[in-house]
Order: C-alpha cells, then structure tokens, then sequence
C-alpha cells in the first residue's frame, strides 16, 4: 500500500510495481522479471509474430486516439532500405493527465522493453523517446535507466547476440503542448518550430527526418512487454472485445483520493469516482466530470453510470482520450472551468491555422467578457459558430480538442452562463 | 509512397458535380482552377510550396474533416464540393475573425489596393466595426526597414513570406515566433526587420497579400496598378538581366515601385537594387543642360576637394556619398546643344588633324544599349579613325574572355545559370554572388536545396559559401595552384574523361606535364588548404554527372587572371563538363550590358562579334558596310589609354557613361592623366568624378528613358523600353552620337534604335535574325538559328568548338605571385570589391534614396582578431595606405575576411579604393590586379597626427 491510493479493485498490470524504488533500477526490474519480454522477442519471435501478437492483444493506442498499436505497426513498409524510427510520445501535457510520468517514474525500464520490442517490430535501427521537459524529476530517472541497459546490452550493437541493433536517444521537449501532436513533435525533434504536418503524408511514410516513422504512446508502449510474454488472448481477458486490456486513469481535482489507477477498461466511471477515488469532498455532489484529459467532451453529473471503455464513454458522449480524469463538484462555475482551458489552448495554439490561431484567442476572451459580466445572449451563438468553425478544419485537433469544452458546456450547464449574462446585464441596468 | 512509381497516372473525379481528370498529384485547388472554379485563398501561390494555413480553401470531400483544397491531391472517384452554406459559413467567419483585429487602414488598400483579405470582406459582406467580437490588444508595427514596412497587426500568419524569403530567394530570414494569439512573423531571432539579416529584396512584399509587408513609398505616392502606366523593362543594374514591370506616374515622370516580371531567367525574383533602387534617374543632381568649362578653371583639373585629394575632404560639412555641386558647377556654364557639339566635333577634329587619329581614344560603356555601345564603336573607328576604343568590361572580365576566345573560341557564357538546377556539382570560384549577382545566387541555392553539391572556392568567406558543401578559403592569388593540383589528382587517379579528351580537345600531354608537380602537398602550402581536402574536391568534380563552373572577379581581376580562367577551363575540358545539361562555363558578367557591350565592338582589336580588327578580310567587311577606310592597328585598352594620357601619346577622349576616375586602378596616376588630355568630353547623366576633368559635358538619358536592347550573362538579348521622359535638355546617347560624328565629318542617320539594331545584327552573325520586335516580350538567347519560333541555343558547344582545330584547347599554366606582395612596411592584403547595395562607382545607388539608407557609409572588413592587435573596434576609423596613397574610412569586423587581409568596396568617393591599388596588367587580358595590394593599416588618429 505504498503507491498512493492503490485499491483492491483495480487490475494491476503497468501499475504493478509503481511505488517501489527498487523497481526502478536495473537490477530490481531484472528481479520483478524484467527483460525476459525483451529476450523472447528478440530471441525468439520475428518481427511480423511480434506485431501479430500485439494486433491479437486488440491493444490500442493509450495517447487520445485509440488507434490499433499492432495495426500502426504493420503500416511502417517492409523490404525498404530506408532507415526507419520509432518515437515514443512521452511529451505528456495534456490538462489532467499525469499517467506517463508515473510509468516512467517508477518503472522506466518497463518502458523501454516497451521500445525496444516496439523498435524490432518496426525495424526501427534508432528510438527516440520525447519528454516533456517539465518532466524534471523524471528525466534523470529514465537517463539513467537508458545508461544501464546500455551497459548490461539492452540497447546498442547487437542486443544480447540477436543480431539486432538499436540506439536509443532521449529528447527533451522545450515547452510547447503542441509538440505532444506527433507531427509537431517530428518537427521538434527535427529542431524545427513544433508545428503539426500536413497529413497525409502519415508518419509511416514520411516521418522523422522523412523517414518511415512510428510514434507510440508511453503507456502503448510500457504494455507491450506483458502482451509478448503473456499472449494476446492473455490482455484480452480484459475489458471488452473493441477495447481489451487494461487502461491508467490519472484523476484529479474535487476527490478525496485522487492519483493514477489501473483498471479493466470495461470498469464503471462511477465506481472509480466513488470506489477508488472515495467520491467528491464532503458534502459535495459532483457537478461535472472530464474523463480523458480536456480535449474531450464534458459529462454532467447524470451522465456518469458508463463503462470506461472506447465504445462506452463514446456512447455516454465523450471519450477515453488520455484517460486524464477531472472531476469538478458543485462549486465549480463551468465558465470560469471552460474558460481556464480555453485560454490553455489559446496559449498553446502552435499559431499555423487561423482558425486555431485567432478562434482560440477569441472565444477565451469572450468567456473573460462573459465571466466579468459584460455578456450578451447572443455571445451563445457566437461562441458556437466560432467553435463550428474550429472544429473539423485545421491542420491538427487542437482547435478541436478548444472546441468541445466549449459546445458540451453550453450544451449542459447552459445555466451557468445565463446567469453570469443576466447577472452583468442586472449590474449594467442598475448603474 | 512508393518511390518507384513514376509514370504519371491520371485521376478521374467531380468537382461540384464537373467530371474531371487530372494527372496525379494535382491538388483540389489546382484541378478546381482548371475548370474555372476559383477557391478563395489567402496562403497559396503556385510559385510556393502549399501549407494550407489560412483554410480559407477548405472543401468538402466528404470526410469529417474539411479538407484544404491547396494542399489535398485529387484522388479517384473523389466528389469535391466547392461551394456550399456550409463552406460560405466556414470562410464568412474565417475572414470575420482575421478582419476583426484587422487595422482600421491596411498599408497594401491604401496604396495599391490590392488587399486580398478586404476582397474576401466584401465579398462576405463583413464590416470590421460591427463584428460582435471584441477588440484585441493589436500587434506592433515595425518600420525599421527603409523599404518595407511591417505591419503586424495586419499580418494573417498566411506563411507566404516566410516561403518566399526562405524558398524563393533562400536567404532564411523570416519565421514564425511565439504561439496562439502571439505568434507573429519575426525576422531572425525576432529582431526588427531593419535590424535582422534581411537583405531587402522584398520578395515578401511582393507575395504578401495583405497590408502587412508593404512597399514604402519612394518617390511619388503608390498608387493601384490600374491608375499607373506599366513598362515592361529590364533592371539596370547587374548582369542577370531581370525582367521588370515599371509602374510610372506619368505626371510626375518617376517610376513609382517595380515588380519582377515572368521571364526565363529571372522567373520574377529581384534583389534590393532592381526592386528599389529605380530613383536615382530623377535625382535633383541630373544634368539638364551641356556644359562648357569656363576660361578662368584652365589649366584643368580635380575641382571637388574630394577628387583633388584634398586633406580633410573627409572633414567634409556634408556627408559623403555625392559630389558636392556648389563645388563644381562654379566652372562650367550651361550651353546650346549646337555651341557644345560643335566645340565637341571641332576639338576632337583638330587634335586629329594636327595629332592623327590615334591621339584619339573613346570609353564606352556596358551600362548603355547595344545599340549605343555598337554606334559609339563606329563613331571611334569610323569617325575618329582609331581602335582606341574600349569599355569597363576591361576591368572585370578581359581576361576571361581572353581566356575563352583562346581554348574555346567563344567568350561568352557556354550554358545559362538556370541550368545550375541539372548540375549534379556546381562550382562557385571567386564569385561574392550573393552580392553581385543575387538573383542568379537564388538559383544556385535552389539548386543546392534540391540536391546540386555546390562547392564554393574563394578568399572570402562569402554569402554563397554559407550554402556550400565545401567550402575552400583560398590563400589570395593561389588559384592556378589549386586548380593545378585538382588536375594533377584527377589525372593521377585516372579520373578525367578520356573519350572527352580524345575527341573534343588538345593540348592534354602539356597540361600533363606542366601540373604534374603541383601535387596536392605542394599546393597545400601555397594555398593554405589541406592536400586532403584538395583531393576530396578533385573527386568530387571528377566523379560528378555534371558540373557546372561559376566564376567571377575573384578569379579574374590578378595580374594572373586569363591563367586563373584557363584552369577552371581546362578543368571543365578534363572532366568534359561542357556542352550537355547542367555543365558548362559561366563567368558571371558584371554590368547589365556587358556581354552585349563587348558583342557590339567596344574592344580596342575586335569589331562587333568579335572579328578581329587585324583580319583583312573582316576590314574590308566593315569598310564596305561603314563606307570609309579603317585604321588596321589594335587599338589601346583601359588602361593603356589613362597611361597613353599621361604621355601625351592621348589627347583627346570621348568618354560615354564610364567614370574611370573611381573605376580605374591607382587614382593619382589616373587623376593626372585626366588633367593632362588637350580635350575630354564627358557625356553622362549626373557631373561624375571624372566629369570634373572635362571641358564638355554633354547631358544623356538614363536607363529608364530610352529603348534598346541588353545582352545579359546568359547571352539572353532582351528589350529595356523607354518609361521615363529625359528631364530638361537631356538627350538620348545614340543621337548625341550620331550628331558629334556627322559634324566631324561622318554622316550617321538613324530613325530609330531599331534601325541600329538591324544594321549591327546584319554585320553580327551572332545576332544574326533578332530584331526588337521577336525579341519580345522577354528576349532570346544569341546564337537563335529560329528567331521567329525558337528561344535561341542555350547550351553551346556539345559538339566541338568554334577554334580554327574545332577542339578545345587546354592551355596550362603555371604557379605565380601576385604583383605586389605584402612585406614588413605593407603587411596587409588588400581585396578590392563590391557591397549588394551598391553600383560600382555609386553614381546610381548613391543617389538612391534606399540603397543610400541601407549602405550610406564608405568602410572596410578586417578580421576581429587583427583588429583586435591593433587595438581598432568595429565602428572605428582606420588608415589605410600603399605605395600610392592613402584613405581614412570606418572599419567592420567579419570573420568572412580572413586574417591578414582588408577587404574595401569600391563604391565609395569619400574614401576611393583605387587611390590605394595599382595598375599592373594582366599580359593576356590587361585586366588590373584589383584583388591584391599591399597594404597598411593603422588606427586612424595615429596616422593623422
């Protein structure tokens, strides 16, 4: 019971050493079994068994989007003589989520078997993994953690006489959000401005350095291990048939305990909030809750009963995104919440698509005027035109990502902004 | 994706409900257009890569997403739908949310008009003062450029500047800085644009279509296109030739901005001085009337203190730059053109009469026509009765052409450098063409960008050689030492191209023997370059598919010049690199005509198309078409002419647009020979230096006022149209020609320049076809066996050469020092050259209120760490003398100069470079050694007290 809140319901899995020191050197990753997924891989396994294992596992991608990791893979070409890359996301800067930091704070090993199986796959000759360099406390740890399996020839020439060779380079991000969308993140790691891609061309054509590239999420990665070592139909013992496995959920804000979880992705929402998280603080109620990071829609208190899984947060009317929970309980004003993360994406708009660039600026600062009661009725419709128009057009999704908190909570806490209107427009008449 | 699809295949899809089928690759925008649907967009050009940022393009394909048409390729089956409430809604509120923080005034709507988001406004009918979003906080403007003024609260982040400068004309200025709302352009590291390394060529200006990088104004107010008169010409300045659009203000008589012009060559790009440096013809300073030398200034000489040489001329009260009129006027009274011509006819009559023809000499010039340069020719052969005629092109490159004409029979360029873009190699020697020739230095870093190895060879570390693969930082004057040991490692290592050599060329045995001892080791110590690295290049050349070799003043301008070019021949014949796409020889010709100058005769032993003055045959060919006899005897150069001045050898001399006084080596001497002439005329558009020694000046037409016909580097002939009218009594050069030769007896009568034209290209076999009307609208290349069809030969010689053995020649040479080498007294080398903003001697650039702005002060560049030892920081006057004079100017750290070594621009009056250079001579070429000096340099208050 070291981890912070661990609870007997959750379905222990990346999360299984979390809290032990030990676990995060070497030789106590060695001791808790380490490296044998990377041994039999390599030893024993093809490239094309270990993507099919992985496609067999249904693992999807744990970053927001949920695509299929197995299937990514078999997309990078074959029988080329480019060099390829693989890139592991480790920029995580979503609001709300913090579930890549504890894997790779407590268990950076894991996440390098994940890599280096991740990169055989692929045929990847160089890995890189981008952390965000906020990431102060962690960055030390998987740099020293990148050190040792070159010393003991985890990494480098010739990985433990299987002929295969991998160089591993950690890349620190300089600030920027939307160097955690892969293509800008390319682009970073090139050196350039973290400016998204035109897509296509996708990653697995072009990509780092213009080369065949994949780029996975910390947390896709970290499980490959498991998958390799266990079998497929092992992950899918979890969760449901369209989303298998287990997922990390990192919850904050009104909770009584908040921190990051591992469970079966076909779990209940409402049993995390009120079983493992111990519910809203005392004598709140919950008003609103964002269950994959702030880029996904928001759900109101009567829309909570839902399983955590793709398809089930889906039909609730949001998504599993990063799995970056934030509650809010009934003290919370949804404008000034909303308001909070538009003006994040305002900040971090990488500034290419105008709509992004100026959408973004705008509705920010029509929420202040609406929040300063200088509203109008009809900053309503304009906040949701301008949304319309952020939405489904840009280069990347952050205009999206802008754009659902905006429309989910005109949608369900419309109250709120009505009374912050009327409220200005009361003070204005009685001046 | 896969690499080994190259055939293009088709692709069949609607667009708004058109069957279409395109080739694959096009994109939605481009197939739209072909159709005649126009998609609004603001971030897209065709010259530029697509980024699909302003999304004002975006159409439905039917996906989730829309998709940006600029950007998304057509595919099969594809149904596009162009037009919509959905796509009108998406683009209304797109151009409300860029107008609603737009600037009340747009710089591009109230000059141009042409303001292509204010278009989509009113198109979307969206007025900024009623939109319902609240105002922002705005965006800075910055003015610090003289030429391009930024708004960036105009600016709708549409990248298209960023593209031109950083992909058009390669030079990186411009990115994005900051993020969300803040992202702005930024110049550098977000310095004001005034600031940055903008080098002001307004590429940006000229994309952008908003009011954010507009023009400044620099002589009448902008104005729209429609209400202004368009001239399609030519720039005056360089030898790339670039094709312009003049907008005029008819009223005023001034060109009022310039746009690039779509042409072969230039494909619309420009550099600072074509695109801004067009006022200096309507400068207060033009003569407007001829003028007479007043009786009391006789005996002749210097009138200004700056060209006496007068202490304290640096002391001046006013700034340096231009001759100080209230100085020099004084002398000269106006006069009627009949007074002047006639003093002009009879002086020169008589000295002939009494002193015989060659006492007689012209200076022509390669800033006029070759129609004017052609007339003046005959004016000096046929009038005069001597071959004392030459031009500045005896300055920069005679001993390339001499070079030329001798291995290969032809001095002119053997392919464009256009073709750079098919070179697998491009060799860049001696040549600051980022500076002097920038729109042809775009094409090489296009070239580069798209996978051309450039190697650049130079004793400077230049613009280009930020581009190069390999850069070689020669020691100065050790050029026939490394192109020697190339050779020697090529031939060594059985590199060269034997079937090449057996079939195209001779003289190999003796270029075997003379480089065989220049091993690399050996000219490691000569050149200061690793035998290593000489041996890499050696390969590199050798081993390449083609290459193409630039050069410029750097080889040329040494007493070694003509043995300089022949190595880079000989290299180029060694390795057949001649005669096929992307090979070939191109030294990099200065003046906008120099090439067509030197092609119309204005060389002292050849007639037009260089047929040689000694050649009988060619005698009786002009005799018979210029109706009098003509002097045998090749007549003097440059040079020889201010030396034949000073001995009294010259009398008399006519001089049209050239300013020897700064141009020429080794001012005192060059000063004293001017003061000498019994008879100078000096026919130009503003009182030159040189002007001050004459008795006559007889007022011309600048570039801008008269129609003829230019002959760029490429050999590309093209038309510079009249725009301007001549201010006063000005008049144009060809008619004061042809009146000073029928009154000295030689009757000239000439309708039009079209009439010179023909008569020239008659007695051209060079030219032979062109006339102005098919050189229309952007010119042909010489030779043009089609005239009517073709657009002339670009790539000569791929089956031999025009030498009497049909071969090319190689001509070896061996290893020599330089004419004046630096000793204990005189420690420096000095390096003589040129600046991206100014002209040669300054007469134009100086007086051009933009070009003036950015370079207004004379300096020099030495290396931080000798500045250092002498105790001199940047900024700070410095002495510079040599065994012939001395001059005190502003010195510059660069690390581009290397250690030892000064290097002065030439453009400057105050502080004029040729004071300090001598005039030896090329033996082959009679080029002066302009690039090596000894020289002295000290802290400057030492020195004057």
């Amino acid at each position: 019971m070291a981890y912070p809140h661990s609870h007997p319901r959750e379905t222990r899995i990346l999360s299984e050493h979390f809290g032990e020191i030990e676990a995060t050197t070497l030789d106590g990753w060695i001791e808790r079994g380490g490296y044998k997924a990377v041994e039999k891989a390599l030893g024993s396994m093809s490239r094309e068994q270990v993507i099919e294992v992985v496609k067999e596992s249904g693992l999807r991608g744990r970053g927001g989007a949920g695509f299929p990791t197995g299937l990514k893979w078999s997309f990078m070409p074959k029988d080329d003589t480019l060099p390829h890359y693989l890139v592991c996301n480790a920029d995580e800067s979503e609001p709300g989520t913090f579930k890549d930091r504890e894997i790779m704070r407590w268990t950076p090993h894991q996440l390098l078997e994940g890599c280096i199986i991740g990169s055989y796959a692929i045929g990847a000759s160089h890995c890189y993994i981008y952390i965000r360099g906020e990431f102060v406390d962690v960055i030390p740890v998987v740099n020293q953690a990148v050190v040792d399996a070159y010393s003991r020839g985890y990494l480098g020439r010739d990985i433990l006489g299987s002929g295969y060779s991998l160089e591993l380079t950690v890349h620190l991000g300089a600030g920027a959000y939307i160097a955690g969308e892969e293509t800008g993140m390319l682009n970073s790691l090139e050196g350039r401005r973290a400016e998204p891609r035109i897509k296509p061309p996708f990653p697995a054509a072009k990509g780092a350095f213009g080369m065949p590239t994949t780029v996975n999420n910390v947390e896709s990665l970290a499980v490959v291990p498991h998958i390799v070592t266990n079998g497929g139909d092992w992950y899918r013992q979890w969760g449901t048939e369209k989303s298998s496995g287990t997922k990390l959920f990192s919850c904050c804000g009104h909770l009584q305990k908040p921190g990051t979880y591992e469970i079966a992705m076909d779990f209940n929402l409402k049993d995390l909030l009120y079983d493992l998280c111990g519910g809203p603080p005392e004598g709140r109620e919950f008003k609103a809750v964002i269950p994959g990071g702030s880029s996904v829609p928001i759900l109101a208190a009567d829309e909570l009963d839902a399983e955590c899984s793709y398809e089930g947060l889906e039909a609730a009317g949001s998504m599993v995104g990063s799995g970056g929970l934030i509650a809010m309980d009934d003290s919370t004003n949804m404008v000034h919440a909303v308001r909070r993360m538009v003006e994040f994406y305002a900040h971090e708009s990488c500034g290419q698509c105008t709509q992004c660039r100026e959408g973004t600026y705008w509705a920010a600062k029509i929420l202040r005027r609406i929040e300063r009661g200088g509203g109008r009725e009809e900053d309503i419709p304009l906040l949701l035109d301008i949304s319309a128009n952020m939405a489904g057009k840009t280069i990347c999704v952050l205009s999206d990502s802008a754009a659902a908190p905006i429309v989910s909570s005109i949608q369900k806490f419309q109250d709120d902004y009505m009374a912050l209107i009327a409220k200005g427009q009361h003070a204005a008449v009685g001046t | 994706m896969q690499a080994t699809e190259t055939t293009t295949r088709a692709t069949s899809l609607t667009i708004d409900g058109t069957d279409v089928t395109v080739p694959e690759g096009t994109t939605i925008w481009e197939a739209a257009r072909q159709l005649g649907i126009e998609i609004p967009v603001l971030c897209h050009d065709p010259r530029l890569r697509p980024v699909g940022v302003c999304r004002m393009c975006v159409v439905d394909v039917g996906e989730r997403v829309l998709a940006a048409s600029c950007v998304r390729q057509c595919a099969d089956g594809m149904s596009v739908v162009t037009q919509s409430d959905k796509l009108d809604r998406c683009r209304a509120t797109l151009t409300g949310l860029l107008m609603s923080d737009y600037p009340d005034e747009s710089r591009r709507q109230v000059t141009t008009a042409d303001d292509q988001l204010l278009e989509l406004a009113e198109r979307y009918g969206i007025e900024r003062g009623k939109s319902a979003l609240p105002r922002g906080n705005g965006r800075p403007d910055d003015l610090s450029s003289p030429v391009i003024a930024v708004d960036h609260s105009a600016c709708i982040l549409c990248d298209k500047c960023i593209r031109a400068c950083n992909e058009i004309q390669h030079n990186d200025v411009i990115g994005r800085t900051g993020k969300g709302y803040g992202t702005r352009i930024g110049f550098d590291l977000d310095n004001p644009m005034g600031q940055s390394t903008c080098v002001a060529c307004g590429e940006c200006a000229s994309v952008c279509p908003t009011g954010a990088l507009t023009n400044v104004q620099l002589t009448a107010p902008l104005r729209p296109r429609s209400a202004l008169t368009s001239v399609d010409s030519l720039c005056p300045y360089c030898g790339v030739g670039c094709t312009i659009t003049y907008h005029i203000d008819p009223e005023e008589n001034t060109v009022v901005y310039a746009d690039g012009r779509e042409s072969p060559g230039s494909q619309e790009r420009l550099c600072v001085k074509g695109r801004y440096g067009f006022d200096y013809s309507r400068h207060p300073q033009r003569l407007t009337m001829p003028l007479i030398r007043r009786e009391e200034f006789y005996p002749k000489g210097a009138l200004s203190s700056d060209v006496r040489g007068a202490r304290g001329a640096r002391r001046r009260k006013k700034p340096g730059g231009l001759v100080d009129y209230d100085e020099v006027m004084p002398a000269f009274r106006e006069a009627s053109w009949d007074e002047a011509l006639d003093l002009v006819a009879g002086r020169l009559k008589e000295i002939k009469d009494t002193h015989g023809s060659s006492a007689l000499a012209g200076f022509g010039s390669a800033k006029c026509s070759n129609e004017e340069a052609y007339l003046f020719q005959k004016l000096v052969r046929a009038a005069f009765g001597t071959n004392n005629v030459d031009h500045c092109t005896r300055l920069c490159h005679a001993s390339s052409v001499a070079a030329l004409l001798e291995t290969i029979g032809s001095g002119a360029v053997t392919n464009t450098f256009g073709d750079v873009g098919n070179a697998d190699v491009a060799l860049v020697a001696g040549s600051n063409t980022t500076a002097n020739h920038p729109v042809a230095a775009t094409f090489i870093k296009d070239a580069v960008h798209n996978g051309t190895t450039l190697i650049v060879i130079d004793a400077r570390e230049t613009g280009i050689a930020r581009h190069a693969h390999h850069f070689l930082q020669i020691e100065p004057s050790s050029d026939v030492a490394l192109y020697n040991a190339m050779m020697q490692v090529m031939i060594e290592e059985d590199l060269v191209n034997h079937d090449y050599i057996r079939d195209f060329t001779e003289g190999f045995e003796e270029l075997r023997e003379v480089v065989r001892s220049y091993t690399p080791e050996a000219a490691e110590r000569v050149c200061g370059v690793s035998a290593d690295k000489i041996r890499e290049i050696a390969r590199v050349f050798a081993r390449a598919k083609s290459a193409l070799i630039f050069w410029g003043m750097g080889i040329s301008q040494h007493t070694t010049g003509a043995d300089n070019a022949r190595c880079l021949i000989s290299l180029a014949l060694l390795t057949g690199n001649v005669g096929r796409p992307g090979t070939g020889l191109h030294p990099l010709r200065g003046q906008n005509n120099v090439q067509g100058a030197s092609d119309a005769g204005l060389i002292p032993m050849m007639y037009p198309d260089y047929q040689s003055v000694a050649d009988e045959k060619v005698q009786a060919k002009f005799e018979k078409a210029w109706g009098i006899p003509l002097d045998p005897k090749p007549g003097l150069t440059v040079v020889e002419i201010i030396g034949g001045a000073l001995s009294k050898e010259i009398r008399g001399m006519y001089m049209m647009g050239e300013n020897p006084f700064l141009s020429d080596p080794n001012t005192n001497k060059v000063r004293k020979a001017l003061a000498a002439l019994d008879f100078l005329c000096v026919q130009d558009i503003f009182l030159t230096e040189t002007a001050e020694f004459a008795d006559v000046i007889l007022p011309a037409s600048s570039f801008f006022e008269k129609t003829g016909t230019f002959t760029n580097t490429d050999r590309r002939v093209q038309v510079g149209r009249k725009a301007l009218s001549s201010p006063g009594e000005a008049r144009l050069d060809w008619e004061i020609v042809c009146d000073v030769a029928r009154r000295m007896g030689y009757p000239m009568a000439y309708d039009s320049t079209e009439e010179i034209f023909e008569e020239f290209t008659a007695l051209a076999p060079s030219y032979a076809g062109l006339t102005h009307e098919n050189l229309q609208p952007t010119g042909k290349l010489w030779p043009c066996p089609d005239p009517e069809t073709g657009d002339g030969i670009q790539i000569l010689f791929g089956d031999g050469f025009p030498t009497p053995s049909g071969r090319g020649k190689f001509v070896a040479a061996q290893h020599q020092p330089p004419a004046e080498l630096p000793d204990a007294e005189y420690p420096f080398v000095l390096n003589t050259g040129r600046l991206l903003e100014h002209w040669h001697t300054g007469t134009m650039t100086r007086r051009s209120r933009a070009l003036d702005a950015i370079q207004p002060q004379a300096f020099c560049e030495m290396h931080p760490e000798d500045l250092a030892e002498l105790g001199v920081e940047t900024g700070e006057p410095v002495h510079l003398a040599t065994r012939r004079g001395s001059i005190v100017l502003a010195v510059r750290a660069s690390t581009a100069t290397p250690r030892g070594n000064v290097f002065l621009p030439f453009h400057f009056r105050e502080a004029p470079a040729n004071i300090l250079t001598h005039d030896k001579l090329d033996p082959f070429g009679k080029i002066p050694e302009f690039k090596f000096s000894a020289v002295k340099v000290e802290k400057a208050e030492a020195a004057s007290a």
